[in-house]
């Protein structure tokens, strides 16, 4: 997850209202500037996303014609324990992925922002906002080798327990499947804490600076400030990192293929490496399919709604 | 949303005082040094991995990942360098992130003019699709679309990885953009017809330049994600001459042959380039995010 939601609209001089000649968005040459776009839209993901879900009605392993098979594979998922062990653990990927990065970047960008950027240099907010972003700049896929090595049994991490003194706590933190699910998480909290972070900081950014000094005239102490201005003031940002992260969570695949191959035992598998690993392991694409539409529905359920609530409050707050 | 990286302008003048009284304490240090722990734990597997890209596997597994490298030790990465080779992985993922940079800026662009400034029926709705697809899990295309890249001959090619980035990346832009370009000033856009500039002219001589900074940004988040991207690149493109860094990073560790020095340093020349691209184009990327506060 990059910083994309950060990029502005580049609202230029404001217009005062031009005098509409003619009614606007009624020229049908338009269209042929969409033509391209649209018949690639069509071929690469209208036509496979219609693929996926006849393939999800049949049975096939890719080779030969795919035999319907109407709802059988639906009905076997709702039987199948590691379809719900998938679903289990990315209840877990939205813990480490969307809540505990959203509620410790929050803290993290206003403690740099309104303690930390006002009390000292700005570089020192802004090498520290560097420090915790960086993860986000390597490729998911590295930083999944590096910690799958720290993480080995003679790995960084165990040297560090004995280093001081906790060697008794030694352990194979991947591949025991009690700590397996917990360690994937600790990772993913570090690979994403930065996307809040500095998403959080650039919009404290436009807050007005007097509400703040004001609130400090008045005697309001830090958590004062954090609870009356600065939520209410970056709920539009709060509403995207959650959006975001939410349906990175939902996804979340190459962290998964890196750490863990979803072992051991299923303890951290998801529901995309279930997906793939049914379609090109295991050779049934039909099953594959369904797999794959029902977390395509979840997904787009899960948007709309997010978009719809968003919505709704910014109407709430102009008042209608 | 308008959003800006500039530091807002310095407090008033007279209110110091107060804010001295307040402030004198040692709490803001006490912040500080915490705040300072928690970006240094952030930072330590950084540091463990340079500590280990430098040593003689020997070396690793006598005295540990935590002590220093007793030599200056570089087969390791020249390994690395070497067997999954590098030079042309890195050839790849430049062509393959690049040409979907420029590529899905342009279709971008072009759908986001009929969108935002055409504003041809429906435009709301064909946005959300936009938006919808961009969110989409990729599982739920790769089948089919790897099925189709082997019946017309395209598996195992970067080409295709191009063409199914472009859209997929287009998708975004083409919500971002229209997005943009609906509040683009409207008499810019009749003075230019007034001059009798048809709808070509008007998009590459009027609106192009004036969105050049986002277009830029765009171009880089683009050229970012794409080379991250995983899910596709590892199922579409399976041989040494065609894959990504990242996929030829994940496959060598699957076989698990890669000593931990060599596991490392393949990891450190690997970030090596997303955080050189990062350094190069973080102030392009601030001022066009800066770009859209000046109201």
């Amino acid at each position: 997850m990059a910083v994309s939601e950060t990029v502005a609209a580049p609202a230029a001089t404001p217009t005062p209202p031009a005098p509409r000649r003619a009614p606007r968005g009624r020229n049908a040459a338009y269209w042929l500037y969409l033509l391209p776009g649209a018949v690639l839209f069509v071929l690469v993901i209208g036509a496979p996303l219609v693929g996926t879900g006849y393939l999800s009605l049949t049975k096939w392993s890719g080779v030969g014609d795919p035999t319907f098979i109407g709802l059988d594979n639906y009905r076997q998922l709702l039987h199948d324990e590691v379809f719900w062990a998938s679903f289990r653990n990315t209840v877990a990927m939205l813990v480490a992925m969307v809540v505990a990065p959203t509620v410790l970047g929050l803290l993290l960008a206003s403690v740099l922002f309104d303690i930390i950027g006002r009390r000292f240099k700005p570089r020192t907010a802004a090498a520290l906002r560097a420090a915790f972003y960086l993860p986000q700049v390597l490729p998911v896929v590295v930083a999944g080798i590096v910690w799958g090595w720290i993480l080995r049994p003679d790995g960084a991490f165990n040297s560090l327990l004995d280093a001081v003194g906790l060697g008794a706590l030694r352990h194979d933190w991947l591949g025991d499947p009690g700590t397996a699910l917990p360690s994937v998480m600790a990772v993913m909290i570090w690979v994403q804490i930065g996307y809040p972070v500095v998403v959080f900081m650039a919009a404290l950014q436009r807050v007005d600076p007097e509400l703040y000094e004001a609130a400090e005239v008045d005697g309001a102490n830090w958590l004062h400030r954090f609870r009356a201005i600065t939520l209410p003031q970056i709920r539009p940002e709060t509403f995207v990192v959650a959006l975001t992260c939410t349906i990175a969570a939902l996804k979340v695949f190459g962290p998964i293929f890196a750490l863990t191959r979803g072992g051991p035992e299923n303890a951290t598998n998801v529901p995309s490496y279930f997906a793939y690993y049914t379609f090109f392991k295991k050779l049934q694409v039909g099953y594959g399919s369904a797999i794959s539409t029902v977390l395509t529905l979840i997904i787009v359920v899960v948007a709309v709604v997010f978009i719809w609530m968003q919505a709704r409050s910014e109407r709430r707050d102009r008042g209608f | 949303m308008s959003v800006t990286l500039t530091p807002t302008p310095a407090p008033v003048a007279p209110r110091r005082p107060v804010r001295d009284r307040h402030h004198r304490g040692a709490g803001r240090w006490i912040v500080l040094v915490l705040v300072t722990l928690a970006a240094l734990v952030m930072l330590v597997p950084f540091a463990f991995m340079l500590l280990n890209a430098f040593k003689s596997p020997g070396d690793y597994s006598s005295s540990g990942p935590l002590s220093w490298p007793s030599e200056f030790y570089t087969t390791g990465l020249r390994t690395y360098w070497t067997e999954v080779n590098f030079p042309l992985k890195l050839w790849n993922s430049a062509l393959i992130a690049g040409s979907v940079a420029v590529l899905g800026v342009a279709v971008s662009l072009l759908n986001a003019y009929a969108l935002g400034i055409g504003r041809v029926r429906g435009r709301l709705w064909i946005v959300g699709l936009f938006l919808l697809a961009n969110m989409l899990p990729q599982e739920a295309l790769i089948y089919p679309l790897y099925y189709v890249a082997k019946e017309v001959g395209l598996y195992n090619t970067r080409l295709a990885v191009i063409i199914i980035f472009t859209v997929i990346q287009s998708a975004f832009g083409t919500y971002l953009l229209a997005s943009v370009m609906s509040t683009f000033p409207r008499s810019l856009l009749e003075a230019a017809a007034l001059d009798g500039a048809g709808k070509w002219t008007v998009l590459w001589r009027v609106v192009f330049p004036n969105l050049r900074p986002t277009l830029a940004v765009l171009l880089i988040f683009f050229f970012i994600w794409t080379w991250n991207e995983f899910l596709i690149p590892l199922v579409m493109l399976i041989d040494n001459q065609t894959q990504t860094i990242p996929v030829a990073i994940a496959s060598l560790q699957g076989d698990r042959l890669m000593d931990a020095p060599t596991t490392n340093a393949g990891a450190l020349i690997s970030l090596v380039p997303a955080i050189l691209f990062f350094l190069i184009f973080q102030r392009t990327l601030a001022r066009g995010i800066t770009a859209g506060a000046e109201k």
